[in-house]
């Protein structure tokens, strides 16, 4: 029974990160709460769960030639400098700790995109009326 | 932006990204499209694509460090895994489908109120 959570939590932050929306920072949460995974497992899986998905979204974007190469010396080689070490301090962190300062970085996350996307929005709604007015003054000039 | 001030933004944009990432194993694509689109100047597309290729080295190397810590669960992580792959197709194909605002919304309410519950509950 366990198994069948699993896979359907997996399908849910799968669909999510498919449309580009942090599917694991949603996964680890369902974990957690649904199928009482500790919080450093949950994100283990998380990390190794991103692996063969960003493999498969990875080959697709080559192909489109979506992908900027220098970052991977600039941004990627400083994130793993980083990374590496942040991971051996969360591991440090008692998992009931860290399930709170994981909750505190989601609703900052969530406030961010909501903010993001209203901005978003009213730019392409004000984009969409400055096009309008010169159709309108080409018509009726 | 000049060169040197360039430099230092996508050195310490990295650090952040991989810091974040390693801590909390996850949400660092969440920082580097911003990064990529908002203060690079990356189109949409190809800031989405190349965060993913940003964020898969360190997640090969935080995964590793988590495997050193002894938080590894095999048969979960693969059952997960599965169902990330299979949810990963599912999601690309159901983008063009549903308007990317309202999800993103409900996404991002969601996202805060299950923080909470984590944070305060």
């Amino acid at each position: 029974m366990k198994i069948f959570w699993f896979i359907v939590i997996g399908i849910a932050g799968g669909v999510i990160g498919g449309m580009g929306m942090g599917g694991g920072t949603l996964l680890i949460p369902l974990l957690t709460l649904f199928t009482n995974t500790e919080q450093h497992v949950a994100q283990a899986i998380n990390l190794i769960a991103f692996i063969p998905m960003s493999a498969v979204a990875l080959f697709i974007h080559a192909k489109n030639k979506l992908l900027d190469v220098k970052y991977l010396l600039w941004v990627a080689l400083p994130a793993v400098a980083a990374g590496v070490p942040a991971s051996f301090l969360s591991a440090a962190v008692g998992g009931k700790s860290l399930g709170r300062y994981f909750g505190i970085f989601l609703m900052v996350l969530g406030g961010y995109q909501l903010c993001a996307l209203i901005v978003q929005k009213i730019r392409a709604q004000k984009e969409a009326e400055k096009e309008k007015i010169p159709l309108y003054k080409s018509v009726y000039k | 932006m000049n060169k040197c001030a360039l430099g230092a933004v996508k050195i310490g944009g990295g650090l952040l990204i991989g810091a974040v990432n390693g801590f909390f194993g996850g949400g660092g694509g969440m920082l580097c499209v911003p990064l990529l689109e908002k203060i690079l100047h990356e189109p949409t597309k190809k800031a989405h694509a190349t965060a993913i290729l940003i964020i898969l080295p360190i997640s090969i190397a935080s995964a590793i460090a988590y495997l050193i810590g002894g938080y590894f669960s095999p048969i979960d992580t693969l059952t997960v895994s599965g169902g990330v792959v299979s949810g990963g197709i599912l999601g690309a194909l159901l983008l063009k489908k549903l308007p990317p605002f309202a999800v993103g919304v409900v996404f991002a309410l969601l996202m805060v109120g299950v923080g909470a519950r984590l944070a305060f509950f």
